[in-house]
């Protein structure tokens, strides 16, 4: 994962889609980005056609076994005897509908995901033949499912759903009493299954075993008593058990998270990143009046696919914890930005070089970084952040957990040794030589510089997000934003400059860091004009060596980044 | 997790292992041999078959659920599977389940394995035995009956009965 | 005058004949395999025939097709299999004879192991297979033990293991059991279960065992009477084999029959040398229903074949010693038991299994014994086959039980088409295919209880409503 497929196809096939001649690539990437013969599901979709389906997924071994993407199709005849195809009278191919061949009059469908086109075939992808295997294959689906959409979290989302709209039966003709199966079951401490509306495509199956390698869902029983299971007693716990609820076509699959607490069309969807590791996956918030209720992730084949770790999921209940910073302050109490940005103004304007030290977090953004190596340079001040090491594993999660390490040593904040140059820093302030520390998003206590150094400073300048030993001893206090609320890059541990989009209003005067930043680096350092991320980015892009390296531009990163070389 | 096996089943396992080149096609062989060892097949045993294969416990729990044969539970010490498809149901299987049935006091109606109270029999029906033109058949354990009448039937019966 | 023409069966069940190597050896057993592995390279118009490719020639010449369903051409099905790939090629010979009614396999595999196994060895060379399977249906424990045996003894001879009758070619063979389930007959769902996972078959394109079987490797799948036949066929050669039968349907067939006849079992004829008549009525044969009786139906070709009407007529085209088309017009019982002939009158030999319905039998009642079998059987992995074979089943059910509905024989036709032609595997016809024909041939019976039903209903409501 993460190499971008670079193949190219070399070649392309000519098929008729729906009557249309369609030029389409011959190969495709398979789920793995090999390519591979292009199948008539991907050659439809090229054609801006969507096949309906349940069990394919682009990012999964291909299963066939819904059936829901049966579509029928003309092939050109075999070349006869002399060597030549049969014709048309007008000198075209002859195409040949398929039929069953035991039973010439009825059409034979092919599954779209699992067969590969060939030069001149005709594709019926909304044609009645296509359309009566579609509406019998939803029909069987829908016999023995509870129909209890009104109190299913995945209405909305829901591919059952949606398919039966467009291409279902008014009526079922069951007339029967349906299979019952186990519903909330608990397949693991983060997920609930209803195998009454599971429709058994296995997406969750060969999810864990081929994506996750983790061999834990499988299907007991037989026939139309199957059912989606874990080992009994054996819980569905790896790191990334979540994916399972996103591809779950239907809400057989739900997350105990977010369960029951809200109706996916209410949320808003805003583009962003996870910031639980240096990997970056992208994501997608969804919020509503101001709460966020969820992350999901966001395709990105050059970082993590379709695919995010439950770990990185789950982390962000902190945005909206209570204790959130919401005030500003300074030495005489809770006071208002302009004065207190003027006063730190002042202070910084007057302070001598060397007497100065600054701590940011690897969880700031590029620009925040890059602002405040500025402000760094301006006295000499020695700079650094803090390491957060944990364990790669095999898919998804880096070593470094900081969302930006990247990013502090590409902007100059921190070298190779994360956090190296923290004793020094805290041997500055215990001879007196430092006088003013600004800690952006840590706490330094933590991390060598204790309480009682912390004392010895002149000034403490401190800006974060939640409550800590280092904000209670500021003397001035700036409440910064969750990157939930505010707009920036990160850049992963790879090397790619990812952008996330604002989906909150902070809490109180939080203000963006990068704007307070913006606001000290004019006073202090005086800087060129701009007053915007996307001109900050670009200004940034156009001084740090690595970024300029690849030409990076702000609007040029899109939704999914662009790499730049470590 | 103290499941062991003896001594001799091991050694018939290895044999059985060795005769595939991918461990795992060796599943179904190594579950008749705990089979026929414990009667039926635990989740301890199917525990010890998955790492005796290399294989996740629910790899051999998906085969388990899914093959009749197999069984999770103790299914009687003689099992009795009458043939209940079509050749054997015109030839009268019907009439031989509800006799075995009536004569073990079970109810011949109630789907699945029913089990006498002393755990001396089960009795089910089973899909064709390919015996067809001499039907009604059944089994016993592994042993295998044709024609049977209903005095035909008390007779075998008995034999297990010991 | 129709009688068996015992080729495979030949001394299955003569006095005196025993299933050990010593009785097969006497009865001039394994001479065939010495004989094929004397056979050296020959040039032929200045190419080289190894004897692999003589075998294969022979088989295909022959015109031997498939005993254990679909009646494809060995010989082609060998053609098929991928010689290039680098990886190695497997054979495993399908035991699992499931197909109700049929109950051919049981006597070769129990009374002549060798004759299987025989076959087998020589298909196994004439392939370059180093390593086969029997896959063979977990209720025939003692079959298994048979085979077992057989194995062994053959290895003790030296036919099998380590540089068989003297060359170096090396085979090894062994028996696999199943546990219970029909769909380990299907030939990738067998191969799946040998895999040791949930026999879920494979979709086919891109799985063809030919190219990507077990293990993903090139695997040849063949019935047992096939296997058995290539054994034949190497015996008498491919010509005499050919002579045997009908064009294009050569050989002999062991046909099981079973169900209201007076004297079921299985009978070995000459392809299309009896008639579906003869062999329910002949005294060599099944010796006619039983006395009284009249014949309502026959299954053909095993439970999933198309079932046919007492009565039935038939206009089919053929091709006659010439070469032209003519037309015939055929009666149910002179339909020649064949492959060609019963798919031309729109059923299959299938496993050449006949199961005889008389007038004693409800025929709703049949369609559900049998569609149980299906849901029961169904392996549950594609959608329409996995709903539709348990909905087909309750909905006989339901009418067995009484409340049939007018509209029913309607219902099961549009249950059934919604499976066949759109499943992962052949299932999915032979679930849908009873259902089919019993509607199509005996509409009357469910329209009749469909009628009866309802009034009897609607007359028991009127009188709790007026009470
Ligand atoms: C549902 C189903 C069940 C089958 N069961 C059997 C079986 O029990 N025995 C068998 O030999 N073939 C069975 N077949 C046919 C096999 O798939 C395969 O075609 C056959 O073993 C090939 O051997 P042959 O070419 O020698 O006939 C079955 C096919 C289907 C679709
Ligand atoms: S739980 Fe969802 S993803 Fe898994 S098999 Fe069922 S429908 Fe498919
Ligand atoms: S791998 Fe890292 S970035 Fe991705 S979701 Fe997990 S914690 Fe977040
Ligand atoms: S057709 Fe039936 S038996 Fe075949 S794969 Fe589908 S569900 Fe399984
Ligand atoms: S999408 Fe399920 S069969 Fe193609
Ligand atoms: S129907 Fe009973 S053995 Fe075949």
């Amino acid at each position: 994962m993460g190499a971008n497929q670079a193949e190219t196809p070399v070649k392309t096939v000519t098929v008729k889609v729906d009557g249309c001649t369609v030029e389409v690539p011959r190969t495709t990437p398979n789920w793995l980005g090999k390519q591979e013969p292009t199948t008539v599901l991907q050659a439809c979709k090229h054609a801006g056609i969507e096949i309906p389906h349940y069990c394919y997924h682009p990012k999964l071994p291909v299963a066939g076994n819904c059936r829901m993407c049966l579509v029928h199709v003309g092939m050109p005849g075999r070349p006869g005897p002399d060597g030549k195809s049969p014709m048309n009278e007008d000198g075209s191919p002859k195409i040949f509908p398929m039929q069953l061949p035991y039973e010439p009059q009825t059409p034979r469908g092919v599954i779209g995901c699992a067969t590969d086109i060939i030069p001149g075939m005709e594709i019926y992808a909304s044609s009645p033949e296509t359309r009566a295997m579609r509406e019998a294959v939803l029909e069987s689906l829908l016999i023995n499912h509870p129909l209890d959409c009104p109190i299913c979290d995945q209405a909305g989302e829901c591919k059952l759903q949606e398919y039966s709209v467009d291409h279902g039966l008014a009526e079922s003709r069951f007339a029967e009493v349906k299979v019952h199966k186990p519903k909330a079951v608990d397949l693991g401490p983060r997920i609930t299954l209803d195998a009454e509306r599971c429709v058994l495509c296995t997406r969750c199956i060969r999810f864990t075993a081929d994506v996750a390698s983790d061999d834990a869902l499988g299907i007991v029983n037989r026939g139309n008593y199957s059912a989606i299971a874990t080992y009994p007693g054996k819980a569905f716990d790896n790191n990334y058990t979540l994916n399972t609820v996103d591809i779950c076509p239907v809400g057989a699959l739900t997350s105990d998270d977010f369960r029951f607490q809200m109706r996916v069309w209410f949320l808003k969807e805003t583009k962003s990143l996870c910031t639980g590791c240096g990997t970056g996956c992208n994501t997608v918030i969804g919020s509503r009046e101001n709460r966020m209720y969820r992350y999901e992730p966001r395709q990105n084949d050059a970082v993590n696919s379709c695919w995010m770790c439950d770990a990185g999921r789950l982390d962000y209940k902190w945005i909206g914890r209570d204790d959130r910073l919401a005030k500003v302050r300074g030495p005489k109490g809770d006071t208002a930005w302009p004065s207190v940005l003027k006063a730190i103004s002042n202070h910084l304007t007057k302070a001598g070089v060397g007497s100065v030290a600054i701590v940011a977090s690897a969880r700031q953004s590029n620009e925040e970084l890059y602002l405040l190596n500025k402000l760094a340079k301006h006295f000499k001040a020695p700079t650094d952040s803090v390491p957060r090491d944990g364990e790669a594993d095999q898919l998804l999660v880096a070593r470094d957990r900081n969302p930006n390490i990247t990013g502090a040593r590409l902007t100059g904040i921190t070298t190779k040794r994360v956090g190296s140059k923290l004793a020094a820093i805290a041997k500055g302030i215990a001879s007196g030589k430092i006088k003013t520390l600004i800690v952006y998003g840590e706490d330094v206590t933590q991390h060598g510089i204790g309480v009682k150094l912390l004392g010895k400073l002149k000034t403490l300048i401190v800006s974060d997000i939640l409550p800590s030993a280092t904000t209670k001893n500021a003397n001035y206090l700036l409440p910064g934003c969750a990157h939930a609320e505010k707009r920036g890059t990160f850049t992963n541990v790879k090397g790619r400059v990812q952008k996330f989009s604002k989906a909150l209003e902070p809490p109180g005067d939080a203000i963006a860091e990068w704007e307070v930043l913006h606001e000290l680096v004019h006073n202090v350092a005086g800087l060129d004009e701009f007053d915007s991320i996307e001109g900050l980015f670009n200004q940034m892009a156009f001084e740090v060596k690595a970024f300029k390296g690849a030409g990076l531009k702000w609007d040029s990163l899109g939704d999914k980044g662009a790499d730049v070389k470590l | 997790m103290s499941f062991g096996v003896p001594k001799k089943l091991e050694r018939e396992i290895n044999r059985l292992v060795k005769n595939y080149p991918e461990k795992r096609s060796a599943a179904l062989m190594v579950l008749h041999a705990l089979q026929e060892e414990f009667g039926h097949i635990s989740l301890e045993a199917e525990q010890w078959a998955a790492a005796r294969l290399n294989l996740q416990p629910i790899n051999i729990h998906e085969l388990v659920t899914f093959y009749p044969m197999l069984r999770e539970h103790d299914p009687g010490k003689t099992v009795v599977r009458v043939c209940r498809t079509l050749s054997c149901a015109l030839a009268g299987s019907a009439r031989l389940h509800r006799h075995i049935c009536q004569r073990l006091g079970l109810e011949a109606d109630a789907p699945g394995l029913q089990r006498t109270k002393d755990g001396r029999f089960g009795v089910e029906y089973a899909e064709c035995l390919a015996s067809c033109g001499t039907g009604p058949v059944m089994m016993c354990n592994d042993d295998f009956y044709e024609n049977i009448s209903n005095d035909g039937a008390d007779e075998i019966l008995e034999k297990y009965d010991e | 005058m129709p009688k068996e023409h015992r080729l495979v069966l030949k001394h299955a069940d003569e006095a005196g004949y025993t299933n050990d190597i010593k009785c097969y050896l006497k009865y001039g057993g394994y001479k065939t395999l010495k004989k094929v592995f004397r056979l050296k390279p020959k040039k032929a118009g200045g190419v080289v025939v190894t004897p692999q490719e003589t075998i294969r020639s022979e088989v295909l010449a022959s015109g031997l097709r498939g005993r254990g369903g679909a009646g494809f051409s060995c010989g082609l099905k060998w053609n098929f299999v991928n010689r290039k790939s680098g990886k190695p090629i497997y054979l495993i010979c399908n035991a699992d004879e499931s197909e109700p009614g049929t109950f051919k396999d049981r006597q070769i595999i129990h009374k002549d192991p060798h004759q299987l196994i025989e076959g087998m060895i020589l298909s196994c060379y004439a392939n370059d297979v180093k390593l086969a399977y029997i896959y063979i249906r977990g209720e025939f424990p003692e079959g298994a033990r048979i085979l077992n045996r057989a194995i062994d003894e053959a290895k003790g001879k030296g036919f099998l293991g380590r540089g068989i009758c003297g060359t170096r070619y090396d085979l090894e063979i062994h028996v696999h059991r199943g546990a219970g389930a029909y769909i380990c007959g299907e030939e990738t769902g067998l191969i799946e279960s040998l895999e040791g996972k949930r026999p879920y078959p494979r979709i086919k394109p891109p799985y063809f065992p030919a190219a990507l079987g077990l293990y993903m490797c090139p695997t040849i799948v063949n019935n047992v009477e096939t296997l058995c036949n290539v054994r034949n066929v190497m015996e008498i050669g491919a010509d005499a084999y050919a002579a045997l039968g009908t064009a294009g349907n050569t050989g002999t067939r062991i046909v099981s029959l079973s169900g209201n006849v007076k004297r079921p079992g299985y009978y070995e004829i000459e392809v299309g040398k009896a008639t579906l008549g003869e062999l329910i009525f002949h005294k060599n044969f099944g010796q006619g229903l039983r006395d009284g009786r009249k014949l309502r139906a026959i299954i053909p070709g095993g439970s999933s074949s198309k079932v046919f009407r007492a009565g039935e007529k038939f206009d089919i085209k053929s091709k006659d010693k010439w070469g032209e088309v003519v037309e015939q017009k055929l009666d149910l019982l002179d339909i020649p038991y064949d492959f060609d002939t019963l798919m031309k009158c729109g059923s299959m030999s299938g496993s050449s299994a006949i199961i005889v319905l008389d007038d004693s039998v409800d025929i709703v009642e049949s369609l559900g014994n049998l569609s149980d079998f299906y849901a029961h059987e169904s392996c549950g992995q594609c959608t329409p086959c996995r709903e539709g074979s348990l909905w087909m089943a309750k909905a006989l059910k339901r009418m067995r039980s009484g409340q049939a509905r007018k509209g029913d024989a309607d219902y099961l036709e549009h249950i059934a088409h919604n499976i066949q032609g759109r499943t992962i595997c052949a299932f999915g016809e032979a679930c849908a295919w009873p259902v089919l024909s019993f509607v199509d041939k005996f509409r009357d019976d469910f329209e009749k209880r469909g009628a009866e039903d309802e009034a009897r209903l609607a007359k028991r409501d009127g009188e709790a409503t007026t009470k």
